[in-house]
Formats: structure tokens, sequence, C-alpha cells
């Protein structure tokens, strides 16, 4: 078979993965994230075949309680001796647990009213914007310990809340993507050929907004983690005796003199954690917007 | 202007509207039940738990609810189930507090954010860019509960240094300049760390915009006559710059006010958001509306301050 010449092109999606690579940021936060990502997904692995490693995060021990770190003990022990090194890879589990669930439930319905608003245009636009508008009102962490507090601290209501009051941004962006793509010439056309709306929106109009979309939702990540932790220091987060990053830092707050680990490795978790995401999201944008 | 200011206040009473719906749905839909005692508590009779209904309209329709709610609230009847006290007199006791703290947080903000994000786009491709990128993102990613916790306990337990509350407690200030000094001190570390997330969103957000006006005609205008950098980037570049900054100050408040709660609760600050806190450990439900409902008006207020401001900051602004 003879081969053809191959006409080397590149499509926008190798262009953008090649200028995300090029930023110097990208790599060390990937590999961070990517860290994060095993230690979270091994604990849980871990602990739903039933092994503990190193220990179990909720064994209480009062004799080794306080203990700094140690080769026992790699981060130390709590005030109820037990072991934080277990317990910050269990908090690894519910802090990215926490930021996904709550930005795929922010993207839902980010994506669906900023889609119909901006689709549809007119009154709806109007009603849906005003309510964004309304919403952007309120004092963003109050409002979610409100009503985390009401509802009863839990795993599934804090995702939830956090998802229901972060998606405003979303919808906004969303819509004013619509709003610029529902005048181009292939979305026209489509109308003409009497396609349906649902098929407009999902087939031609959602995947080339898929760029700036992405970028929100990495960028929602690290918001969400960080609310979780503010939510856990004022013992409205998930419950104990489960381990987050934040309950570890709230259950050493009385011992910050004595016992430094209890406060250091959860907040540098968080701080490094949440760091990566926002600087992977910030090279994922430059990358998205910049032509050529 | 006026049309504009007239047209502003209409759009804000729909929004107020919006904003009380979803202030009192948030409240009256989620589970759990507003007694100061509990649901089932037999030594309760029917007849108080019939009387306590009554008093905060509980046997009423929703849309009867909601109406009491905001008439109590606007005729400042609505009272706290804590203490029985009017929620608004409650509130308004800590509004110069919070005032205070969030216009302090602000100033910080833009002071710090405008000379980092000025820096980075001076130096926009160099390493002095990438370390100030740095900077910003790692202000946003402090989780603000433990960078205050820290220095909180260093400051106070190991150094003794007096930073709770709104004054030290226990001295006998000269003068009353001795004493405003020691409010202005006891304010600035909460403002400093609020204003973090500030100052990192406010100057990636002025670098974006300054490297756009760099490259304009009358930049290379001014750099041709000579004038010094400095002149040319704070005098003709940022002043071109600095507008959505100002028109954003609004939209800052949410961050800063729903931020103060925990800021505030460390640092024993009386303002708004411990407010806040204490109303969510007691299920104080009306204080719970009401502090939502008075925060949200006031970002409002603060939205059409900001829009009045980037008009008076660049005159090119018409605001129709």
């Amino acid at each position: 078979m003879q081969s053809t010449p191959i006409l080397k092109t590149e499509t926008p999606t190798s262009r953008v993965l090649r200028r995300f690579w090029a930023n110097p940021a990208a790599i060390p936060s990937v590999v961070i994230i990517i860290f994060f990502a095993l230690i979270a997904g091994g604990t849980f692995l871990l602990s739903a075949t039933g092994h503990d490693w190193p220990c179990n995060p909720n064994q209480t021990n009062l004799e080794l309680k306080l203990l700094p770190p140690s080769p026992e003990h790699w981060m130390g022990t709590d005030n109820l001796g037990r072991d934080v090194f277990s317990r910050m890879l269990h908090g690894a589990s519910i802090s990215l647990t926490v930021g996904l669930v709550a930005v795929v439930v922010s993207l839902g319905i980010g994506i669906t009213v900023g889609a119909i608003a901006g689709y549809f245009g007119g009154i709806t636009d109007q009603i849906l914007m005003r309510s964004v508008d309304a919403l952007l009102c309120f004092p963003t962490f109050f409002l979610i310990l409100t009503v985390v507090a009401l509802l009863g601290p839990s795993l599934l209501n804090i995702v939830v809340v956090i998802g229901l009051v972060s998606w405003t941004g979303t919808a906004r962006l969303v819509r004013s993507e619509f709003l610029t793509l529902r005048e181009t010439e292939y979305v026209k056309s489509a109308r003409v050929l009497g396609q349906r709306a649902w098929h407009i929106i999902t087939r031609h109009i959602l995947p080339n907004a898929a760029a700036p979309i992405l970028v929100t939702a990495v960028l929602g990540i690290p918001d969400a983690i960080l609310q979780e932790a503010g939510l856990s220091f004022l013992g409205f987060g998930v419950q104990p005796p489960q381990a987050t990053w934040g309950n570890i830092i709230a259950d050493g707050k009385t011992y910050l003199l004595d016992a430094w680990w209890l406060n250091l490795f959860p907040g540098l978790a968080i701080l490094i954690a949440s760091l990566s995401f926002y600087l992977a999201g910030d090279a994922l944008r430059e990358a998205a917007e910049s032509r050529g | 202007m006026i049309s504009f200011i007239i047209r502003r206040l209409a759009l804000s009473v729909v929004l107020l509207f919006i904003i009380s719906i979803i202030s009192f749905f948030i409240v009256t839909l989620t589970p759990g039940s507003p007694y100061p005692w509990g649901e089932l508590n037999p030594k309760i009779s029917a007849e108080v738990k019939a009387n306590f209904r009554k008093k905060f309209h509980l046997d009423r329709p929703l849309h009867e609810q909601y109406a009491f709610i905001m008439r109590d609230l606007f005729t400042g009847s609505l009272r706290s189930i804590k203490d029985d006290r009017p929620v608004i007199s409650r509130i308004l006791e800590r509004l110069p507090a919070t005032v205070a703290l969030n216009l302090t947080s602000i100033v910080i903000s833009l002071a710090f954010g405008t000379l980092l994000g000025v820096t980075a786009a001076r130096y926009s491709g160099h390493w002095q860019d990438a370390v100030g990128s740095f900077i910003a993102f790692l202000f946003i990613a402090l989780p603000g509960f433990w960078i205050t916790y820290v220095v909180v306990i260093a400051l106070v337990k190991g150094f003794g240094v007096p930073i709770l509350g709104t004054h030290s407690y226990g001295i006998d200030f000269p003068n009353a300049l001795a004493s405003g000094l020691d409010t202005l001190w006891h304010l600035l570390l909460p403002a400093t760390i609020l204003a973090l997330g500030g100052i990192a969103s406010q100057s990636r957000y002025l670098r974006a915009t300054m490297i756009e006006s760099l490259r304009e005609d009358y930049i290379r205008t001014a750099r041709s006559k000579g004038l010094s950098e400095d002149f040319i980037l704070y005098k003709h570049a940022l002043r071109n710059s600095i507008r959505p900054i100002i028109a954003g100050i609004g939209m800052v408040l949410p961050a800063l006010i729903g931020g103060a709660v925990v800021i505030e609760t460390i640092f024993a600050y009386p303002g708004m958001g411990r407010l806040g806190y204490e109303a969510v450990l007691e299920r104080d439900y009306p204080m719970l509306v009401a502090l939502n409902f008075v925060v949200a008006a006031l970002v409002l207020l603060g939205n059409l301050i900001s829009d009045l401001l980037s008009a008076a900051v660049d005159p090119r602004v018409r605001l129709e």
C-alpha cells in the first residue's frame, strides 16, 4: 500500500494541552494532585477491604496521647492517642471527595441554568439571571454554614450545600458563552435544519464551551475543599470520629503550643492541595484563552 | 446619573424580594424544629407549645409565615429566639464593628493588590511575575482559620501581645488618641488576614487589565516623551486599568463577610460574622433569616456604591 504524506495538524485540544504543559506550574501541580488522588484512592480501597495502614485512624489509646512525630507515628498522635498520619490519609479522601462531588453538583446546576438562560433568552433569561444576582449577594460561607447547621452536618449534606451555593459563577459563564455561540453560523444552520433545542445545546454549543467550563471546575475543587475545612474547624463539617483535615486542626487547637504537629500537617495538606488545584486551573485557563 | 440611580434602586427592590424569599426558605424548608426545647420534650405542655407556635406564626401556611416574618423584620419586631430581643437592634449593635473591619480589609486589599498586580504586569513574563502569581495563589489557598489560629496563639500566648476583641482591657488610656490607636491596632490583624484573598484576586485581575493597557499607543507616547517608568505605570496605565477593580469592590463583600465568620470567632471580634456563628450554634431561626437578609441587602448597597465610584474614577463611564 502506498503511504500518503501525513500533513501534521494540531487539533484545538492538543494545542491547549501543549500550552498547558509548557507552563512551569503545570507539571508540579498535576504531580501533587495525582499524589493526593492516589493516597485518597488507596486509603479508601484499603479501608473498604478491612485493612488499616499504618493504623486504624480511630483507634484511641490514652497512654500514647500527644506524642511528637517518631518512626512509629510519623506525624505524632493526638489528644486521644490516635495516629495522626492515619487520620491524615483518611482526611485526604474526604477532602477530595468533597471537592469533586461539590463541583459536579455545582456544574450540573450551573450548566443547566446558564444554558437555558443563554439559549432561550427573553423573560426566562431575566428571571434566572436576576435570581443568580440575588444569590450572589449572600455571604457564601455563612450561607453554607447556616444551611449545613440546620440540615445537620453529614458528608452528603455538606457536598450538596456547597454545590447548591457555588453554581452562580458557572451559570454566568455558561450563559455568556451561549450568547456568543448562539449567533455562530453552525448553530444558525443547525436551527435552519430544524434540529431540536436539546440537540443544538448538547451537540453544537456545549462542546465549544468545554474549555472555560473545565477551568471553572478545576478552580471550584479547592474552593470546596477550603469551605469543608472551615466547616470542620467550626464543628459543622463531616462529624467525628471520621477524620478530616479540618477537624484534626479543630481537635488540636487546644494543644497548639504543646503539639504543633496537630496543626502543621493538616494545615499544610490543605494549603498544598488547594494551591495545586489553583495553579493547575490557572495554567489551564491561560492555555485555553490564548490563541496560536 | 439620577435616572441611573433610580433604575438601579428599582432593580434592587426586585433583587431584595428574591433575596427575602431565599433567606426565608433556607430556614423554613430545612428539617429540624425552631423550638428552643426538644420537640418531644414531655415536660412542655401542649399549651406552651401552641403559644410558641402562635407567637412565631408557625401555625400559619407558608406564604403567611413569609409575610409575617418580613413584616416583623421591617417593623423591627422580629425577635431572637435566644434572648427575645429584637434581631434588628442586635444586628445594628454589631454593624459599626463589621463596617470598620470590612472597610479596613478592602483598603488593605486594594493597596497591596494594586502593588502586587502592577509589579506583576511590569515584569510580565519574567521571574518577578511568576513569584507574584505564586504569592497570589498562596494567599487564596491559605486556609484562613488555620493561619489565624497560628498567628493568634503565637502572638497572645507566646508574646502576650493584646490582639483579641476591639480594644485592650484593663488599661487606662491617657487620651482619645491613644485609645483610638489601640482600636486601630486591634482592627489591623483580622483585617489583614481577611484581606489576603482580596489581595490575591485583585492583583490577578489588575495584572491582566494592566498588560492590556501597557500595549496601548498612549503608553508608547508616554515612553517616547521620556517619562519615568513609575509615572507611566501608576499615572497612565493604572488609571486606565483600575475601573473594573473599583466596580468589583461590591462583589468582594459576600466573600469578606462570609470569611469574617471564622476570623471574628477566633479573634473574639464583635462583628456580624460572630453574631451569625452564635445564631447558628443556638439555631436562632429569626436571627438567621434576618442576618442573611441584612447582609445581602448590604451587598446590594455596596454594589451600587462601587458602580458610582467607578464612574467617579473614570470619566469615560457614563451611567446610563
